[in-house]
């Protein structure tokens, strides 16, 4: 049996008396489309923080390729592929739409060490930038602020810096958050559009956003793994309604 | 979806990237302006060396301040560390040449800079302010203590400095010699910042000073670059310190002050951070400000300045520079439309 592309092994994190995370067994498949879904203060952003880095666990393990990565750094991990985006915005404001981009992929290609050439001889980085922004119907807008989008355009921006890393495991921070409804099928376009490739990983309160992508749903309720299988064994789970469904609703 | 290869060069946004770096028209203007100056007040050359050497320092300040967004209150360590360096060779008669004499003041401020940049750049915010404001007090007190070495409170003065390049004499009633020295040490100076703002590595400090959190989510490694970045400003403040020692041929304790610290701050704020040429306008807004208001009101001169400080803060973020580049920006949308 092949390792999975990212797995936890019954990790957990305590923040002093609270415990954030409890005994998370997670598996993602590359190519998979993986939804994470639970009440707010679930502990969905912290499984999140886990597996990118940010914090280290209090125990477990996290394996990318079957390869420990617990101690590895947050760096290391985008090296290694692991990219994400925020669930507030968060951007290079000041800079235009293809700078943003542009930083990370100079940072992913190793061009952004480089002191003595100016970033504009680095075409390669341009280009890529470019396509990558084409790619997301973004390349009309490369050359404004990025304050100056709607904030649709914004989120996409969130999608494109985490793509210009080229990332095999995308975890997906609740990505049409905050998004008006007339424009929230732009960024349901994007992740239609995503390289098959890649496994990705949606945390979302939105039900048909998940339930529109989602191969498999996992629950997540007070730091712990609740259920997880198929939209359709979630839906008609009535536990996970009597959670998760019935209060999600409301919104 | 896709496209063929080299199809987005023509962007606007790839041309303004790719772009960016080239020399502006406008460019070489602050440059003429100095050599004019050399011919046009020889008199007032003393004055126009003290500039220069500011704006140096000036523009150390913005490479941490204005573009990595490292908020220091201490950058006067690294001129006060460059101009002891070129003090106490000079004095104890172990070295004397005024170019080498630079690039050990630059050593050594850039070895301060690593060393507390590691230790410092672990913090953020109001601690890193104090900080920096922290070590330059340590130093300041540490040559206030080695009285052996730095002269004490009294300093060290009547520096015995070689002639340059063995042939010009740092003459301190007429000093020639010290104005096109410093201009030429600004240009290199200058000339490489400009050279770092706008490669990939000075772009990804904007970054950090933006979006701190978002650079190590790209996997930047981000302390890394803010300690390299730091160390280099320390440098260059060095080099603005030991040249400041050579050119009056002393050095005090006012090397290391908060007077020095809080000025370069105010000059940058004024002219403009995160902007290369802030400095310039800065420097020669305050030492005009300065000049002008100290006639008007000698006893309290410095009130003007604050108050100008306080307008400047709540109208004018972005300094006399930001004032300009907005009213080019609707001269241009009023040439634009009809």
């Amino acid at each position: 049996m092949t390792a999975p592309l990212l797995e936890t092994r019954a990790l957990c994190r305590n923040f002093g008396a609270l415990t954030a995370a409890r005994d998370i067994d997670f598996r993602l498949e590359a190519g998979a489309r993986h939804a994470l879904i639970g009440p707010n203060g679930a502990g969905k952003t912290t499984f999140i923080n886990l597996l990118t880095g940010v914090i280290p666990p209090t125990s477990g393990a996290i394996l990318l390729k079957g390869h420990d990565i617990t101690s590895v750094g947050q760096a290391q991990r985008v090296k290694l592929g692991i990219a994400r985006t925020f669930q507030i915005n968060r951007l290079f404001r000041r800079l235009s739409v293809l700078e943003n981009v542009y930083l990370a992929v100079a940072e992913r290609v190793g061009a952004a060490p480089s002191m003595l050439r100016p970033a504009g001889s680095r075409r390669d980085v341009i280009e890529e930038s470019m396509r990558l922004l084409d790619a997301l119907k973004l390349a009309a807008h490369a050359n404004r602020r990025v304050w100056e989008l709607p904030y649709g355009r914004q989120r996409l921006v969130e999608i494109a810096i985490a793509l210009g890393l080229r990332p095999e495991v995308l975890l997906l921070d609740e990505p049409a958050a905050g998004v008006p409804s007339a424009e929230s099928h732009i960024i349901l376009d994007a992740i239609d559009g995503l390289p098959k490739e890649i496994g990705v990983l949606i945390i979302d309160h939105d039900m048909d956003l998940v339930f529109r992508f989602a191969q498999r749903i996992t629950v997540m309720v007070s730091g712990t793994v609740f259920a997880t299988g198929s939209p359709r064994e979630i839906g008609a789970d009535p536990n996970v309604r009597a959670v998760y469904l019935g209060q999600a609703t409301r919104g | 979806m896709t496209s063929t290869e080299s199809s987005w060069a023509d962007h606007p946004a790839a041309v303004a990237l790719a772009g960016r770096h080239r020399l502006r028209a406008w460019e070489p203007i602050p440059w003429i302006l100095a050599l004019a100056f050399y011919f046009a007040f020889p008199k007032y050359l003393g004055f126009g060396t003290e500039l220069l050497v500011t704006i140096l320092f000036a523009i150390s300040l913005d490479l941490v301040l204005g573009y990595a967004g490292i908020v220091t209150l201490g950058q006067a360590a690294f001129f006060g560390a460059g101009a002891y360096t070129v003090g106490i060779l000079a004095k104890r008669g172990i070295w004397n040449e005024p170019i080498t004499g630079l690039l050990l003041a630059a050593a050594v401020a850039a070895a301060i800079g690593l060393g507390s940049g590691l230790v410092l750049l672990r913090t953020g915010g109001l601690t890193l302010l104090m900080l920096t404001l922290c070590t330059m007090a340590l130093l300041e007190e540490a040559a206030n203590l080695a009285h052996d070495y730095t002269g004490g409170f009294d300093g060290l003065d009547s520096l015995p400095i070689a002639r340059l390049l063995g042939r010009f004499e740092f003459n301190p009633l007429y000093p020639t010699t010290q104005y096109l020295y410093v201009l030429a040490v600004l240009f290199v100076c200058f000339l490489f910042v400009r050279t770092l703002v706008y490669s990939p590595f000075g772009q990804s400090l904007t970054g950090i000073r933006e979006n701190t959190l978002r650079m190590h989510a790209v996997g930047a490694p981000v302390r890394r670059r803010l300690v390299l970045c730091y160390t280099l400003s320390a440098a260059i403040a060095g080099i603005a310190g030991g040249i400041w020692a050579q050119a009056n041929a002393y050095v005090n304790l006012g090397t290391l002050g908060l007077d020095r610290a809080a000025s370069v701050l105010i000059i940058l704020v004024l002219g403009g951070y995160g902007r290369l040429y802030g400095a310039f306008v800065g420097a020669v807004a305050y030492m005009a400000l300065s000049h002008f208001l100290s006639k008007v009101y000698p006893t309290a001169w410095q009130l003007g300045l604050g108050l100008l400080l306080v307008v400047i803060a709540l109208f004018a973020r972005n300094g006399i520079l930001g004032i300009a580049e907005v009213a080019a920006r609707r001269l241009r949308a009023l040439r634009a439309a009809p």
